[in-house]
């Protein structure tokens, strides 16, 4: 298999699909947390309740014609395989962490995934690659009602949806975009534009490192308030903030290109040549010079490489898809010379 | 410029103001020095997260609240014997039952977080189309009201014939949901 072969397979379907103003949205994300009336929720339940839960909803899957998905008992499941899964965003980190009676229900497109005794019984998610927040909204609102048929939901007239932790209650939904936000960033907008999005209700925060600085220049925004406004508002309410986001990002990369184009392509140029002739990379080092090149490839400066690729190639890089790729476990050192090898190999087949 | 207080060559971009038993002090730092001196946090999970600050929350109230809770107030869930005390400490309920049992607590708390206690999306075996009408119709109410005060009668009428029509939607909706 060649390498491109490879990269397409290990790749979820969010990340290398095409989606509405993908240059900028990586993806759009709906997750919905729903819990059995009565039985303890998974961090209070003990052994039987949770292998109650984990059987409840399996048959709930597994009966449903409406259902596409893989029943995946995380316990059988090997360790590379669920850090894998974290890293494409289909799980959380604290779902691949002591697995006993945890599951994830997983389409074959990879667009939904349902964890099973999570921080609640279900959380329900659907990523879309793109601006698609209605499109992951439909799909998961309909998994929701197969669910809400079939067992009966832990809810209050007032209080909405019940969840283990308070701050989910009510529609229980978070929804969220991953927006790419390289020239905000440069421009050292960020500082300003955090606070003002907090503002408005909403949470903003580096999906890889901490604080208004993120590796990668990858942010995500996400609903603060789960209570008192309909899904529908507050899907609304989110896209119309990222919406002025992705527009103030548009107009940041007009300026740098007006203002230092010269000193902009070479920047992104410098970032390619680390890229294709470093021999030991870390992943942070990787994320940041991918980002450049993206936005370069965005800007039209850089000419020769497709514009997917510096996108997949901020995943690629990350522990669990390189070894996946390489085809086995590594520590860290090695993975570094893996990384600048793959990227190196990946680059060239690319042009 | 200020320089780094590490290297003495870089400018100073990272302020840190670390107050520990009300001693405050200060330090200017360059990216790298602040980054090998490890006070720019670069690992994957967020330590300021919402639940922790839920849980500060929660720490305070008792603090501000004068001694134990007056009443009785019970201690334990009857349904899963999550304590009281337990909650306070993670920030998580047991189960669905908790939200009733501890709801003296609980509602409060949810309105200082969400900043209301009244949900309006959707409710089980309620589908989003039926709740949507419901939305829709509370807020076209809203209008009529404001139209009423300020005598716009004609205005009033028009958004009372539309609040009929989605009435009479919303009805089939719920009909054909079987409600």
């Amino acid at each position: 298999m060649s390498l491109q072969d490879a990269v397409n397979k290990i790749l979820s379907q969010w990340m290398k699909g095409a989606g509405p103003e993908d240059d900028i949205v990586i993806g759009s994300r709906i997750r919905l947390a729903r819990n059995i009336a009565r039985i303890p929720f998974p961090a209070a339940a003990n052994d039987q309740q949770a292998a109650h839960v984990n059987e409840l909803v399996r048959s709930v899957v597994e009966s449903n014609a409406a259902f596409d998905l893989d029943y995946l008992s995380l316990v059988d499941m090997p360790k590379l395989e669920r850090e894998l899964l974290v890293e494409k965003h289909l799980i959380s980190p604290q779902q691949a962490k002591d697995v006993k009676h945890k599951a994830v229900a997983l389409s074959r497109d990879e667009l939904m995934s349902i964890m099973v005794n999570e921080e609640d019984h279900l959380r329900i998610q659907s990523i879309y690659p793109g601006f698609q927040l209605q499109s992951a909204w439909e799909q998961c609102d309909q998994a929701d009602d197969v669910f809400g048929e079939k067992l009966e939901y832990a809810f209050s007239t007032d209080l909405g949806y019940l969840t283990a932790c308070p701050t989910n209650v009510g529609t229980g939904m978070r929804a969220s975009v991953m927006l790419h936000l390289p020239a905000l960033a440069m421009t050292k907008q960020m500082p300003r534009l955090i606070p003002a999005v907090n503002k408005l209700g909403m949470a903003v925060r580096g999906l890889y490192g901490e604080g208004t600085e993120s590796v990668g220049d990858i942010y995500q925004i996400s609903n603060q308030v789960t209570l008192g406004h309909s899904e529908k508002e507050i899907i609304q309410h989110l896209a119309t903030v990222a919406r002025q986001v992705i527009d103030q990002e548009r107009e940041a990369r007009e300026q740098l290109l007006k203002l230092g184009k010269a000193q902009l392509e070479d920047r992104c140029y410098r970032a390619l040549g680390v890229l294709t002739q470093a021999r030991l990379i870390s992943s942070q080092e990787a994320m940041q010079l991918a980002s450049l090149v993206w936005l370069g490839v965005d800007l039209g400066l850089i000419k020769e490489l497709d514009a997917r690729l510096p996108k997949s190639l901020v995943v690629l890089i990350r522990p669990a898809h390189l070894q996946k790729l390489i085809g086995r476990n590594m520590d860290a050192g090695e993975r570094d010379v893996y990384r600048a090898s793959l990227i190196r190999e990946y680059l060239q087949s690319c042009q | 410029m200020l320089l780094c207080e590490e290297c003495r060559k870089r400018p100073a971009a990272v302020h840190i103001t670390k107050i520990v038993n009300n001693v405050k002090t200060e330090m200017h730092l360059c990216q790298e020095c602040a980054q090998t001196k490890g006070e720019l946090n670069m690992s994957f999970e967020p330590s300021l997260t919402f639940e922790n600050f839920l849980k500060g929350m929660l720490q305070q109230a008792q603090a501000l609240s004068q001694g134990p809770a007056v009443g009785i107030r019970p201690q334990r869930c009857p349904n899963c014997g999550h304590a009281y005390g337990q909650f306070k400490e993670s920030g998580r309920l047991g189960c669905s039952e908790c939200y009733e049992e501890f709801k003296g607590e609980i509602v409060p708390l949810v309105r200082r977080i969400q900043g209301s206690v009244g949900h309006t999306g959707k409710a089980p075996g309620i589908s989003s189309a039926a709740a949507g009408y419901r939305q829709q119709i509370e807020e076209l109410r809203e209008q009529q009201r404001k139209a009423i005060i300020e005598e716009k009668y004609e205005e009033a009428a028009k958004l009372r014939d539309k609040i009929r029509a989605l009435e009479k939607s919303l009805r089939e909706a719920e009909k054909q949901e079987g409600r």
